[in-house]
């Protein structure tokens, strides 16, 4: 496939070039629309397309006038930080529980292993909108079911931040799971044991031996969990009250009503905080193979 | 020799090996589970209770029998035919006084209204008149002996002194402070002579006390003379009431001798004819049991009629439609993505490392970008003025006042989410195409094998499990999908997702969306269960 060998017909050669042509329109078609977002953004009027003098060059039609927007309307200020206190410690309590299981799920005899595994993961895989309508009953009226009957706790978490921070940490969990358990697929057991040998007690061991080698899996893990967090609306829509409005809520109320050009600057913010995270990943991949790598098998 | 070998082997300790290997398989395991705990325990709080509550609302119909408690036990006797007897609408009057005390009946109005139109104006019309029911005895019994202006009179009569002394002391204290208010305590050979009235006062006491108020200290309904002189006549007063009391209650059983009770069968119809309406009452005896499947039904286009389930009329049918839709518009994208993933997949798979990785950039970057950037981007590109309209009119495809409707319908909503669930499907494809070797399909051509046979026979059936799984997620991704459909999808465009929120935000009917909650969530399951037997849930992996 990579290159075409000098005895091919002229049939093959058609194919070989129309292949590639193909799949450099497919490439287009993943990546124009997110690229054609940051020119429009600094377009100099209020239209959604590219104006002519955007098309001529003419430094006359771009202006950053919709960031400083963004960076001045107080609906926009609040929506971000709202997104910057949530997202955080979602990402925190969900790191946290969830490294704490997948070093649990990845010893050698866990009981229950696969059931336990579905349930943790199940939130990645039910519907947002199903999880979305489950939280809104049940966070508006929490209750401990027993079989004498419902207890009914006295407090109410919907509309409130901290039932905010909880459906997403619960909606991060299975990122971390899954990246943490992966990253201990490769982990030597014997180090562990090796330094209990020499006389570390397990909390020692963790953050001494363990800690340090599944570091990269715990922080893509997390990476994953903020960004779920960051980039989660339905459940938020549904929880959330006006005073949690996060940014992707007020993109999504945006679109929905008065479809403001400044959603395009909060866009090419957004893309640069992703290709930002993307490399981010990259380099704690090859990190973590270079470390696996030097450990012995 | 004999000896060391005949026994059980032995541990260090002493102990039998094999106990001992047991003890410690046991900590094992009971550690493993001590650090899984807190996120199991954390899971099933947050997420698992409440998917639980919402499959319970989709059945959970307690409001009619707890709205309405004494005509819901008569009910089931209802013959079906016609308006009732005067039996159930005296409980009615009873239920309606009470609920509307509580502003219950418009609730419970609402809640019946899902399932036949006009119950709820009807309930919230009676509920303004039924407070007269009651007034003729009143004004009788008042007229008789002041007594019975008041306020604490029926309290007295019905409740135990001890009761009255408790519930006196609870409202002098602070009720800020203070705690719940007594229980009501009857006098049982009150009870015993007027149950209805006791029944009746027991309900007065309780929405009393939730509004914080001394029940002695209110105004008593009107409703609560109608029932006392009802059962008047019938009953011999107890001697243990107070004697001011008893000889009111002598008196009033002869004034009130020769006095008509106000009809509630007749006032209820006075008020609104539909009272006699057949439907209206099949509704609330449908409805009438704590749980019902009626919400199901109603999901998939039924409704319970006089004969068992049966289907809506034409023009109410919407949601099998709507499934449909949703399963037709997932299988579309889910098509769309192995044909655009199918061949991208095999590049990168293909070429050498470097270059791959390179191009898996352009894979990843759309993965990684917020959803509703791209959903942005495509309802910026797709509008009728937007750039693809735009570059279309310049090439010359269409013209200037023929430019594509791309939005707001169908063709948004697949276009979008195809773009945004596509890498879903390379990811999958490329971790199971990189694993076939390629000298097979040398082998293949070398044997005489054209290139399409090569590819049919020989690499198609390998990347089999890859299109398998990256159809079953993309599949299970899109058809619970809600933001890109709402911001792009128009009316025609919407997935049964859309039509769960409007059920919880804008038409307030719960119980509906929990049943459309509880299909789509049957469904998903049922494709999760299918992903784990094929692929495996351990072996999901996050951007490559």
């Amino acid at each position: 496939m990579s290159s075409l060998p000098p005895y091919a017909t002229t049939g093959q050669r058609i194919w070989h070039y129309s292949f590639r042509i193909i799949c450099g329109l497919i490439f287009f078609f993943l990546i124009a629309p997110i690229v054609v977002i940051i020119p429009l953004s600094f377009n100099a009027q209020d239209f959604f397309t590219f104006t002519p003098e955007m098309l001529a060059l003419d430094p006359e039609g771009y202006s950053t006038k919709h960031y400083e927007d963004f960076f001045t309307n107080s609906d926009w200020q609040l929506a971000l930080k709202n997104s910057l206190k949530i997202a955080p410690v979602a990402t925190i309590l969900s790191v946290s529980l969830g490294t704490l299981a997948a070093i649990g799920l990845s010893q050698s005899h866990v009981p229950f292993r696969r059931a336990i595994m579905a349930i943790l993961i199940s939130p990645m895989i039910v519907p947002l909108i199903i999880s979305a309508t489950g939280m809104y009953f049940f966070y508006s009226n929490p209750y401990i079911p027993t079989p004498f009957g419902k207890i009914e706790l006295p407090f109410t978490l919907t509309g409130t931040y901290w039932g905010v921070v909880l459906a997403h940490a619960a909606l991060g969990i299975p990122f971390v799971i899954i990246t943490v358990t992966a990253t201990l697929v490769g982990f030597d057991q014997s180090l562990t044991r090796a330094a209990a040998n020499m006389g570390a007690n397990p909390v020692t061991t963790f953050f001494k031996v363990q800690m340090p080698l599944i570091l990269p899996g715990v922080v893509s893990g997390g990476l994953f969990a903020f960004i779920t967090s960051f980039d989660e609306v339905v459940v938020v829509l549904f929880v959330g009250s006006a005073g949690q409005k996060t940014l992707p809520w007020q993109m999504f109320t945006g679109l929905r009503e008065q479809i403001s050009p400044t959603i395009l600057a909060v866009a090419t913010i957004l893309i640069a905080v992703s290709v930002l995270l993307l490399f981010t990943l990259e380099v704690l991949r090859r990190r973590s193979e270079r470390l696996r790598g030097m450990s012995p098998r | 020799m004999s000896d060391t070998t005949s026994g059980p082997v032995l541990a260090a300790d002493g102990r039998p090996l094999k106990a001992s290997l047991n003890r410690a398989l046991r900590r094992q395991k009971l550690r493993a589970l001590m650090l899984i705990a807190p996120l199991l325990i954390f899971i099933l709080v947050s997420f698992v209770m409440p998917i639980a509550d919402m499959l319970f609302r989709s059945v959970e119909n307690q409001i009619v029998s707890e709205t309405l408690p004494r005509t819901a036990t008569l009910l089931p006797d209802w013959n079906g035919e016609g308006a009732p007897d005067d039996i159930v609408f005296e409980a009615l009057a009873r239920d309606l006084a009470v609920a509307v005390e509580a502003k219950a009946h418009t609730r419970l109005g609402s809640r019946l209204n899902y399932e036949q139109t006009g119950i709820s104006s009807l309930f919230r019309k009676t509920g303004r008149g039924v407070d007269e029911i009651g007034e003729t005895p009143q004004d009788v019994l008042e007229d008789t002996n002041d007594i019975w202006k008041e306020r604490d009179t029926f309290g007295r009569l019905i409740g135990t002194s001890d009761w009255v002394d408790a519930i006196n002391a609870w409202d002098a204290e602070d009720a800020r402070s203070r705690g719940a208010a007594p229980e009501f305590d009857a006098n049982p050979n009150f009870a015993e002579q007027f149950p209805g009235t006791t029944s009746l006062y027991a309900s007065y006491v309780l929405q009393s006390v939730s509004e914080e108020d001394n029940p002695l200290g209110e105004k008593p309904w009107p409703i609560l003379f109608h029932v006392l002189a009802q059962e008047l006549p019938s009953a011999t007063p107890p001697s243990d009431v107070p004697q001011e009391l008893a000889l009111a209650l002598g008196e009033a059983a002869g004034a009130l001798a020769g006095v008509t009770l106000d009809d509630p069968k007749a006032m209820f119809l006075d008020i609104d004819d539909d009272w006699g309406d057949t439907d209206v009452w099949t509704t609330i005896q449908t409805y009438a049991p704590a749980y019902t499947n009626g919400y199901f039904l109603n999901s998939i286009d039924m409704q319970k009629g006089l004969d068992g389930p049966e289907w809506r009329p034409e023009n109410e049918q919407i949601y099998i439609v709507l499934f449909i839709r949703t399963m037709i518009m997932s299988l579309s994208i889910m098509g769309m993505c192995v044909l655009l993933g199918y061949p991208i997949a095999w590049l990168l798979a293909n070429l050498p490392d470097r270059k791959a990785n390179m191009l898996m950039i352009l894979v990843l970057l759309p993965f990684w970008t917020s959803l509703l950037v791209r959903t942005s981007a495509w309802k910026v590109l797709l509008q009728q003025q937007g750039v693809i309209n735009d570059v279309l009119v310049w090439i010359g495809i269409v013209a200037d006042d023929g430019r594509l409707q791309l939005i707001n319908n169908q063709t948004g909503t697949i276009i979008a989410m195809t773009h945004i669930l596509l890498p879903f499907m390379i990811l999958p494809l490329y971790s199971v195409m990189k694993t076939i070797p390629p000298s097979y399909l040398r082998a293949a051509k070398s044997l005489g094998a054209t290139n399409w046979t090569a590819f049919w026979r020989v690499y198609f059936p390998q990347s089999v499990p890859g299109i398998g799984a990256g159809c079953i997620l993309v599949f299970i991704l899109s058809i619970g999908y809600y933001i890109t459909p709402e911001l792009v999808g128009g009316t025609k465009g919407v997935f049964i997702s859309n039509r769960i929120a409007y059920h919880i935000s804008s038409s307030l009917n719960w119980g509906l969306a929990a049943a459309l909650g509880t299909i789509l969530l049957a469904v998903v399951m049922g494709l999760y269960w299918m992903y784990d037997k094929i692929v495996g849930i351990d072996n999901v992996k996050l951007g490559g």
